[in-house]
């Protein structure tokens, strides 16, 4: 599957670790609903170091993602505000 | 797909279909894309080059106080060496203070250098992600023109589409993180423009009160020393036209004898 980490890059994981990344995911969101900073921290970093272990995609390569990363430096608040909708991305 | 990656996902692709769709010339849209990036990374680095104004407005005024220190230290000095311990006490408290305003610019221009560091990172950073972005925007023209490659292009304009939200999020992040720089840098500067610095360490080329009490300090040695000279050329002088059977003691009239003699 092919995962986007925003501002980063794209990266091609081994289909058999979505049950991890979405595992991870759902964590992570947890992590933000109990507005718990540290968790949420220590479960995003993981989850990224679990994607950028893929292979990265060279610049001319063009493909959509199955999934999308919210930028590394994402903060508890941002992460929060995406869920209410207040998007990361500018319209 | 639940999740917060999911719920992004459909965030940006949302915004990605809506762009897509909106474009009726596709090559077209990628170049405005493009040249939106080329002009919000000039946002960025006019953002940079403001917070350095600000920096090297504060490396000034921490010049200012570094010479004030200098000079209040000197300015105690003198009045201890006048004899006025209270003045030279006010001047060893202003020093103080100014060294205190010294330690907080110090700390304040190094948190400044700081991110100003890593906002040129940055720039360079979104400087090759807009060089990538221009090759792939080529690419997809390209495909675009050729029709045999209907399904492929598709597939490379969600890729484009997504790499174009997604430098547009890069961009705006950093424009953020300078417009937030430049809102501290500038918050120190009003600061500075309010005189808060120089209230509390009389800074400024005109003189203070200090200077002021120091001068008047030394005019009135200065008279109690020329006072001190004329008592003494005073004493001299009176006791020669005296004359004699005047008050003096032997040796004077020694004196005056040895000078009648010589006459």
């Amino acid at each position: 599957m092919i995962v986007r980490i925003a501002t980063e890059g794209q990266y091609e994981l081994d289909e058999g670790l979505s049950a991890e990344v979405t595992e991870l995911d759902n964590q992570v969101i947890a992590a933000c609903e109990s507005d718990d900073e540290t968790e949420f921290r220590a479960k995003f970093d993981r989850l990224l170091e679990l994607v950028r272990g893929g292979r990265k995609f060279r610049d001319d390569e063009l493909v959509g993602s199955d999934m999308i990363l919210p930028p590394p430096d994402v903060s508890l608040k941002e992460a929060k505000a995406e869920f209410s909708g207040e998007g990361l991305i500018p319209g | 797909m639940p999740g917060l990656s999911g719920r992004m996902s459909v965030v940006i692709k949302a915004k990605i279909s809506k762009l897509l769709d909106r474009a009726e010339d596709p090559g077209e849209t990628l170049e405005y894309s493009y040249q939106k990036q080329i002009e919000l990374l000039q946002n960025v680095k006019k953002g940079i080059a403001d917070v350095v104004t600000s920096k090297k407005r504060l490396q000034l005024q921490e010049e200012k106080l570094r010479q004030q220190v200098v000079k209040l230290d000197t300015q105690a000095r003198q009045a201890l060496a006048a004899g006025n311990e209270e003045l030279a006490r006010t001047a060893l408290e202003r020093k103080n203070v100014a060294q205190t305003e010294l330690q907080s610019l110090d700390s304040q221009i190094a948190e400044l250098e700081g991110q100003q560091q890593q906002m040129t990172e940055s720039e360079q950073k979104l400087r090759t992600k807009i060089e990538q972005f221009r090759s792939k925007k080529e690419v997809i023209k390209a495909q675009y023109s050729a029709a045999e490659a209907q399904v492929r292009i598709s597939e490379a304009a969600t890729g484009v589409g997504e790499e174009m939200a997604d430098v547009g999020l890069a961009m705006q992040r950093a424009l953020d993180k300078t417009e937030n720089m430049k809102a501290r840098a500038s918050a120190v500067g009003e600061l500075e423009a309010a005189g808060t610095f120089e209230d509390l360490t009389a800074l400024g080329s005109g003189d203070d009160d200090i200077d002021r009490q120091l001068k008047q300090l030394s005019s009135t040695s200065e008279v109690d020393s020329d006072l001190e000279k004329m008592k003494a050329e005073l004493a001299v002088g009176s006791a020669g036209e005296l004359g004699p059977g005047a008050t003096g003691g032997p040796a004077e009239r020694e004196a005056q004898q040895a000078g009648e003699a010589k006459q």
